[in-house]
């Protein structure tokens, strides 16, 4: 589904990743793990195509286009998803009429006719389900006022609407409660399937223990420095991150 | 047409120049320029009774004497008042007795803004009155609104077929001598529109006037003037829209509204004159003096204005909360883009009891403009229990632009709430780039979060307009972000 290869990117002249190369087959969950800056938000966000980061090399394919070439719209329309870490807050933008917009304009890139009112809203009925979210907090400004839980609950919502075929939760479980995480990895779990895929970047362990991963990747000093299984996770909860960081330190050292 | 001006200039500096108004009675403009001889000449052209003319000719030599404001935070450059036309009929026949024969291009226009002047829109029920440069071209629905008594025509038809209500309303919100473009209008002024509703009579559709600059060089100076009878009720929308002209085009309307006792009249303007291009060059002076008088007891006066157009625009509408637990409202939304200036707000004097007023105004800048929001509350002394709640909030497009809050108040009675709330925020990169990520280009969710800033105001509109008006805001937008 997408192929990382060699991706590095800067900001502001300073290197964040140092290259990527990291290929997710459909049907497949995908952690990316690792110590604060070492890079994990970065590699959502450009993926995702935020400007403030320069690609300096590398080539991300997705679905058999050039990813790094697309716009961050056009991204979204062809099925890449970010959960964002903040999600943002729009005064006098209601969460329904946001995501409507947002439904319309991906139908409209892939030749569909927009949504109307009743299939509009059979389709939320069916997917607020999905995350025990409530139609009053749909009706209120987009995250206006949310709780953290309410704000994340409120992202794996948008995504089962918006139905990608690749999603990236960058660090969302992050300001969660216990019940707030069930809930959310519930939405994740119930929304997998075999024709798409997740990116789960997280810094503990915990998230995997709801969200189940079938890769893990450690990302230190914006390189993958070791993949492995979900039991990967599990060593480093147990070490922590500060093994890697010394075993690593040397050979960057070297 | 610039030969036409030529011809035009000609005139005016011949020597026959003052007799030129006698032989030439029936042209289409008066020349450049103004003295009482043109005061005149708009009165006899109008075939006004001699108290109007009169009373034009006071106003004249009353602003003679007055300055032009300087207090507005906007620049320009000095209006040369006699390098205006203030008089010109569009070439068509007047009044015309089918709605075939208006102007396809004015019609167009309508259609733009939502409001048609063709067959089937008319089932949807609006009643229009459409003013070209200085006359009335058409108005809608008379017959259909003569029946309940409710009187819907121009101001011109007005001063010929009911004078006595003229006589005993015009002037009598907005003083002939209130400042200097409210005097310039009364010397001038050519139409507009007259709105009666009589006792009890709740006007069944939406009356609206329709204004556009169309001639080159020629100013507008538009007078309405609308009353609302004990315990009646009207919904009036005005539009405005001018072609695109290098030179700047001055309008000063005054528009006055008086609200008899239990009466409720809610004026909404979508104001889309041309604003000059990118650079700045040429675009509308909207210089315009609107007030209201809630008159009588449980009267009310709402004001509703989108504004996106104009080069500078220079109003405050207004309402008088004379009569006992009266209300006032002002519900803004300003728009300013590229080289704009915008100096608009309210005054709401509570003069009676309980009293209550509430401004919402929302101002958007964007490229390098300047918007600013001026409002004055005033609580008189005998204003027992007044209310005033104001929300004044201000969104900025860019780095470039300006946005500025005078609000004044003065209070004389202590048992009145005066309350005031302010913000200013700006469109956030982080904000357009999560509408970004979900599938929404850059000028979608930039129109989309300045919807959701002014939808407030944007609720207060008909329904019928509230659409297009959102469209309005996103087009004046376009091009600002990215």
């Amino acid at each position: 589904m997408i192929k990382i290869t060699n991706l590095q990117a800067s900001i502001d002249e300073k290197p964040i990743l140092r290259g990527i190369n990291l290929e997710i087959k459909a049907g497949e969950v995908h952690a990316i793990m690792g110590p604060n800056g070492s890079g994990k938000s970065t590699l959502a966000s450009v993926l995702a195509g935020r400007d403030h980061f320069n690609v300096t090399g590398g080539s991300v394919e997705f679905m058999g286009k050039d990813l790094l070439e697309m716009s961050p719209e056009d991204r979204a329309r062809e099925g890449v998803f970010l959960a964002f870490q903040y999600p943002v807050e729009i005064p006098g933008v209601s969460t329904t009429n946001f995501i409507k917009t947002a439904v319309n304009e991906t139908r409209k890139y892939r030749g569909l006719e927009p949504l109307d009112a009743v299939n509009f809203l059979k389709m939320m009925k069916e997917k607020m389900k999905l995350v025990n979210i409530d139609q009053s907090l749909l009706s209120r400004s987009l995250n206006e006022g949310f709780s953290g839980g309410e704000k994340k609950r409120n992202e794996i919502f948008q995504m089962a609407m918006l139905e990608p075929k690749l999603a990236i939760l960058d660090e969302t479980d992050s300001g969660l409660d216990i019940d707030a995480l069930r809930i959310v990895a519930n939405g994740v779990n119930e929304y997998r399937s075999k024709d798409n895929a997740f990116l789960v970047v997280t810094h503990y362990q915990r998230l995997l223990d709801y969200i189940v991963p079938d890769f893990v990747h450690v990302l230190y000093n914006g390189r993958i420095v070791r993949s492995g299984g979900k039991e990967l996770a599990l060593e480093l909860e147990e070490k922590g991150y500060d093994f890697i960081k010394n075993e690593f330190a040397v050979t960057e050292e070297a | 047409m610039y030969e036409e001006n030529d011809d035009i200039l000609e005139q005016v500096t011949s020597s026959e120049y003052k007799y030129g108004f006698v032989t030439d009675i029936e042209a289409d403009s008066a020349p450049k320029g103004l003295s009482e001889d043109i005061v005149r000449f708009i009165s006899a052209k109008k075939k006004e009774p001699e108290w109007l003319l009169e009373w034009r000719l006071k106003a004249y030599r009353q602003w003679l004497n007055m300055v032009e404001p300087t207090w507005p935070n906007v620049k320009y450059p000095t209006i040369n008042y006699q390098d205006i036309i203030y008089y010109s009929a569009p070439k068509q026949k007047i009044a015309p007795n089918s709605l075939d024969e208006v102007d396809p291009e004015l019609r167009k226009t309508f259609e733009k803004l939502g409001i048609s002047l063709t067959e089937q829109k008319r089932l949807t029920g609006i009643a229009v009155d459409a003013v070209m440069d200085s006359v009335s071209v058409a108005t809608t629905f008379k017959e259909e609104l003569a029946e309940l008594g409710i009187i819907f025509c121009s101001m011109s038809e007005a001063v010929q077929e009911h004078p006595e209500l003229v006589k005993q309303y015009l002037g009598s919100v907005v003083p002939a001598t209130d400042n200097y473009f409210s005097a310039l209008n009364s010397a001038v002024f050519t139409d507009g529109s007259f709105c009666f509703i009589p006792k009890g009579v709740r006007c069944p559709m939406e009356l609206s006037t329709y204004f556009r600059i169309n001639a080159a060089n020629t100013g507008q100076f538009e007078r309405t003037l609308i009353v609302a009878e004990e315990g009646s009720y009207v919904s009036y929308l005005e539009g405005c829209t001018a072609p695109m002209r290098d030179e700047n085009q001055l309008h000063a309307a005054v528009v006055e509204i008086v609200s008899h006792a239990h009466a409720e009249v809610k004026y909404s303007t979508v104001q889309n004159w041309y604003p000059g291009d990118k650079e700045g060059k040429g675009g509308i002076y909207n210089f315009v003096t609107k007030r209201g008088i809630c008159l009588g007891d449980h009267s009310k006066i709402s004001w509703t204005q989108v504004e996106t157009g104009s080069a500078v625009t220079w109003k405050y509408p207004s309402v008088i909360l004379k009569g006992d637990k009266s209300v006032g409202e002002f519900y803004s939304v300003a728009v300013t883009n590229n080289y704009q200036q915008a100096d608009t707000g309210t005054k709401m004097m509570h003069i009676g009891k309980n009293t209550r007023s509430r401004i919402v105004s929302k101002g958007i800048s964007a490229g390098k403009s300047h918007n600013s929001y001026r409002g004055l509350v005033q609580v008189g002394r005998k204003a027992t229990n007044a209310r005033n709640f104001s929300q004044c909030d201000s969104l900025l497009l860019g780095d470039k632009c300006g946005a500025h809050t005078f609000p004044y108040i003065e209070v004389k009675n202590n048992s009145s709430i005066v309350e005031h709330e302010a913000t200013t925020s700006k469109i956030g990169e982080d904000q357009i780039f999560y509408c970004n990520q979900r599938g929404i280009d850059t000028e979608t969710a930039v129109a989309l979060i300045i919807n959701g800033f002014a939808k407030e105001v944007m609720n207060q509109l008909p329904m019928e307009f509230a659409v297009e008006a959102q469209k309005l805001l996103a087009i004046s937008l376009e091009g600002s972000v990215g």
